[in-house]
């Protein structure tokens, strides 16, 4: 490990929120960020792989299922099996779990309609790669964006969640109750991110990227992104 | 052979048929009478707009390009510059709501990427019907869904505008799209043909049936239920290739290989082609058989006037035909070379080897027909007796009213649909006065705003004109920024009806003189005319779209109570005036006049002020009175804050008129107690009417008028009201 992480950055053809990474990476944090094309394989010695959010292919078919087979999504895959952190943010989050590297689904928002605002979240698993920096139970606020967010998996699958403790993020009001009203989109057991099992490959609903730095009201997200360069740092 | 018929269908006059016979000098075949036509159209030529706009002023010391390109610019410092434009989508929104708002927004987004920009904000000001009116919901529903569907697509936030309901658009409503982008002062593009010799590449989505004589379609009025038959006449449209499109064309802008690019709108092919050649004093040959249809046998008179959407038009170097075709394969985007520059100053048009057309560029811009209409100038309405109504006896029960009522009351409804924070530049989100955007890698932030009020403009174009520049600027200028510059969007009846066309002259005259007065030079714009269906036209809507500079982003002010016991006063005074209110509206379900006065040099002083006042840090928060008054004015800076207030007013007027009349030129601000002496200075310096009425505290909003407690209300109850009403009104649907 030499000098400041790496962010790698992908751009499927429709991602939106590439630059808001890299901002968030670059700008606010110091480190530095490639953009990586999805046609490429190569992932630049990166040492943070993030899946930004946006409408990969317009979310033609369904959310993420045509990015996945983008040439870069081996790589990632590679990348996440041997323990690099990949965040998927979003639309990213879609990705990941059309590509299989997290487990469960993602359904039309029970509103039918998209939803762009602030929710709570409760923090659930601070031992993953990205909320490292957060204490257990903390309640934060923080952007969602998205017209299909309402999470879903088997039920064996949802047990598995729950017991391994890899439910990152729940939706809850503001004083840390996970009730329906506070839900946004219908998501199973208010689920708002998940991670796998060893918690290095990490996707949410919510945009941390949004909420980065103090002139947007707002900067708790910065610490997602933080933490997976701190434990860099310290590797 | 060209028949009378056809010339009717074309929507040609005979006067101006005689007027082409003159140019060529000989019978149009039937192609160039197809683009005789489109180019012809009110929409693409403004031929009944052109001699009352020359009056718009246009110039100022940081206009880097006014009227005339897909956008105008203006210069905000630091090497940059923002490009922005409003458009309508009237007529194609009420056919098919989805798609028309959808490609409103995908239009207006191209007009300023080709600028070389990068679109950061859009806007979106919205006329609807009454809901209970006949398809009202369905298409408040469509129009929603498509500007969200096509914006959150693309991700171009949406941040501001403004929606009402009215009657008097229960058969045309309107949907005024705005955008706004960033560009390098020194990476400007522009839509010129230059350098002969030099390819015409076509890119982006292939030429459809789709939208043949659109522009012509804005040109026309409704008649009975023609809309089912003119149904072809709306586009699809596919946010992700115009993704595709917008990143592709930026990345080429950053090589040295674009010469010029203009996007196919209004009239397609034919309009970008005849003003790329127009602007630059070139000529072009294009072969047609070249351009990627969607399907087979199509005619080179639909290739021509097609409106299918994604499609851009680009003059590139010779030598550098490469590297452009390299950026578009990487975005899998279709390009082809369909043609070249010449010398010629013609448009020679090829299509199987045979020559299809052959005209002269510039006349058909520069000898398009201009109309001095016929016009008869409009009576302001006045009143018709509210001055002798009784006060109401329950002043609370007037304000809860007005909160609910659609035209006030929160539109979250429509802007949590709209994703308003990708490109994280979104300070202040949709829903205070103007909204605000940081741009990166600088201390500033732009402040946007789309502003009119049809009630006002339906007693007194003039003044109703006038009075939505001075609101925008006001707005603008409550944040901390400085208002910059306008986009005007100006949607009214038929130009051929004399009436309408003395409110379009009355109506371009209040905006000329109040962005004098204000020195905000209006630098791109559209006309919307023909919105009315079986001789019943839409109230006069002369739309501003606003940008306002703001210096320092850390100086922004916001609308919230901030602080409990900050001073709240009041800038500029209330005059009698209940005509053409929400409140008369609502309450009294009244609709007269007269449109409230407006003094433009007070306006003018009140921006100046509230500017300054920023810019010192004096104030904790400020808000616009505009619509439903000073009650609903405090009652919003009372919920955003989730604080109360304790008001206490002097009985110049009529309590009612104090309450909820829509005297212009006037905001509410709050400060610290210890600033009040250099506000009070600095307001007396711009002789700006100064009164301080109460303090913010506790929970409940409180309004007494000479003594007496006409207002006690919780906030959280009155903000229930406000955030609700919307959505129930909505809901209560049943069509969706």
């Amino acid at each position: 490990m030499s000098g400041k992480p790496l962010f790698a950055i992908v751009v499927f053809p429709g991602s939106n929120c590439d630059q808001d990474c890299h901002h968030v990476a670059t700008e606010l944090l110091g480190c530095r960020a490639e953009y990586v094309w999805h046609r490429d394989t190569d992932l630049k010695n990166a040492d943070v792989v993030i899946l930004p959010g946006g409408f990969a292919y317009g979310d033609y078919l369904r959310a993420g299922a045509l990015a996945r087979f983008s040439p870069v999504m081996e790589s990632v895959a590679r990348f996440a099996m041997d323990g690099g952190p990949v965040l998927g943010i979003c639309n990213g989050f879609q990705v990941l779990l059309e590509a299989g590297l997290l487990p469960g689904a993602v359904r039309v928002n029970r509103g039918l309609r998209y939803v762009c605002r602030d929710v709570h979240l409760k923090v659930e698993n601070t031992g993953t790669a990205f909320t490292r920096l957060y204490e257990p139970g903390d309640v934060v606020r923080m952007p969602i964006g998205h017209m299909e967010g309402n999470y879903t998996a088997p039920p064996e699958t949802l047990t598995e969640l729950e017991y391994e403790g890899r439910i990152v993020f729940r939706y809850c009001d503001a004083e840390g109750r996970i009730t329906d009203a506070a839900n946004p989109n219908g998501a199973t057991a208010a689920i708002a991110g998940i991670s796998n099992r060893e918690g290095n490959v990490v996707g949410l609903m919510p945009h941390p990227d949004r909420c980065a730095e103090g002139v947007l009201g707002n900067d708790v997200g910065r610490r997602m992104f933080e933490s997976a360069a701190l434990a860099l740092a310290r590797r | 052979m060209i028949t009378a018929e056809l010339i009717a269908d074309h929507n040609l006059s005979d006067e101006e048929y005689s007027r082409i016979l003159e140019i060529l000098g000989r019978e149009p075949n039937l192609v160039e009478l197809g683009v005789f036509s489109a180019m012809w159209s009110e929409h693409c030529s403004y031929k009944s707009s052109r001699i009352h706009l020359k009056n718009l002023p246009t110039s100022g010391p940081r206009v880097i390009q006014g009227p005339g390109e897909n956008a105008g610019i203006v210069d905000i410092g630091d090497g940059l510059a923002v490009a922005f434009k409003m458009e309508s989508h009237n007529h194609p929104s009420y056919i098919e709501p989805y798609q028309g708002a959808a490609t409103g927004v995908g239009g207006i987004l191209r007009d300023v990427f080709t600028m070389g920009a990068r679109p950061i904000a859009s806007l979106d000001s919205l006329r609807f019907g009454r809901l209970d009116a006949p398809r009202m919901r369905h298409l408040v529903d469509g129009v929603v869904r498509g500007i969200a569907g096509y914006g959150n697509c693309i991700g171009i936030p949406t941040v501001a505008g403004e929606t009402t309901f009215h009657a008097g658009y229960n058969r045309n409503i309107l949907v005024n799209v705005m955008n706004v982008g960033v560009v390098e002062k020194d990476r400007i593009f522009r839509g010129r043909a230059e350098g002969a010799g030099n390819p015409i590449i076509y890119v982006g989505s292939k030429t459809g049936r789709d939208g043949i004589h659109g522009a012509t379609m804005a040109s026309e009025e409704f008649v009975g239920d023609e809309t089912r038959q003119k149904r072809p006449t709306v586009q699809v449209g596919d946010p992700f290739t115009e993704k595709l499109l917008l990143e592709a064309c930026l990345e080429l802008f950053r090589t040295d290989a674009v010469v010029g690019i203009q996007d196919m709108g209004a009239a397609g092919l034919t309009s970008s082609a005849f003003e790329m050649a127009g602007r630059a004093g070139s000529g072009l040959e294009i072969d047609l058989s070249k351009v990627p249809v969607r399907e087979p046998g199509m005619t080179p008179y639909e290739i021509l006037l097609s409106e299918s959407q994604e499609r851009m038009l680009l003059v590139a170097r010779r030598d550098r035909l490469e590297t452009v075709m390299a950026v578009f394969a990487k975005w899998d985007l279709a390009a082809v070379e369909i043609g070249r520059v010449t010398d010629s100053g013609r448009v020679v048009l090829f299509f199987d080897g045979r020559i299809v057309a052959d005209l002269p560029a510039a006349p058909l811009s520069d000898r398009a027909p201009v109309y001095d209409r016929p016009r008869v100038p409009p009576r302001p309405l006045g009143s018709m007796g509210w001055e002798r109504m009784p006060e109401p006896e329950d002043y609370g029960a007037c304000l809860r009213a007005i909160l609910a009522s659609p035209n006030v009351a929160e539109k979250s409804w429509i802007w949590t649909q709209y994703d308003h924070m990708v490109g994280t530049n979104t300070v202040e989100r949709p829903g205070g006065d103007a909204a605000l955007l940081r741009i990166k890698g600088t201390r500033k932030a732009i402040a946007v705003k789309s502003d009119v009020n049809p009630f006002f403009c339906a007693c007194d174009p003039y003044r109703g004109a006038a009075i939505a520049v001075a609101e925008a600027a006001r707005s603008i200028a409550a944040t901390g920024a400085r208002p910059l510059a306008v986009t005007d969007c100006l949607n009214f009846g038929s130009p051929e009806r004399p009436e309408i066309m003395g409110q379009f002259e009355a109506a371009v005259r209040g905006l000329s003189d109040a962005c004098r007065a204000l020195s905000v030079p209006v630098v791109s714009g559209n006309v919307s005319f023909y919105n009315e269906t079986d001789g019943r036209a839409i109230p006069p809507t002369p739309t501003v779209g606003m940008v306002g500079l703001l210096e320092d982003v850390s100086r922004r002010v916001g609308v919230a109570f901030r602080a409990e016991g900050d001073v709240v006063a009041l800038l500029g005074e209330a005059r009698d005036e209940l005509g053409a209110s929400e409140y008369l509206r609502t309450v009294h379900g009244r609709e007269e006049g007269p449109c409230p006065e407006v003094d433009l040099e007070a306006e003018r002083r009140l921006v100046d002020l509230l500017v300054r006042l920023a810019e010192q840090g004096l104030v904790a928060s400020a808000h616009d009175v505009s619509d439903g008054g000073l009650a609903v004015a405090l009652a919003e800076c009372a919920m955003k804050g989730g604080r109360g207030a304790e008001i206490s007013l002097p009985e110049t007027i009529r309590p009612s008129a104090l309450l909820f009349g829509e005297t212009t030129g006037r905001a509410v601000i709050t400060f610290a107690a210890a600033n009040e002496s250099s506000i009070r200075k600095a307001a007396a310096a711009e002789q700006v009417p100064f009164r301080a009425v109460g303090n913010v505290c506790g929970s409940v909003l409180s309004v007494r008028v000479s003594g007496r407690l006409l207002v006690e209300e919780k906030v959280d109850s009155l903000a229930k009201i406000w955030r609700t009403s919307f959505e129930s009104a909505i809901a209560a649907a049943d069509v969706l």
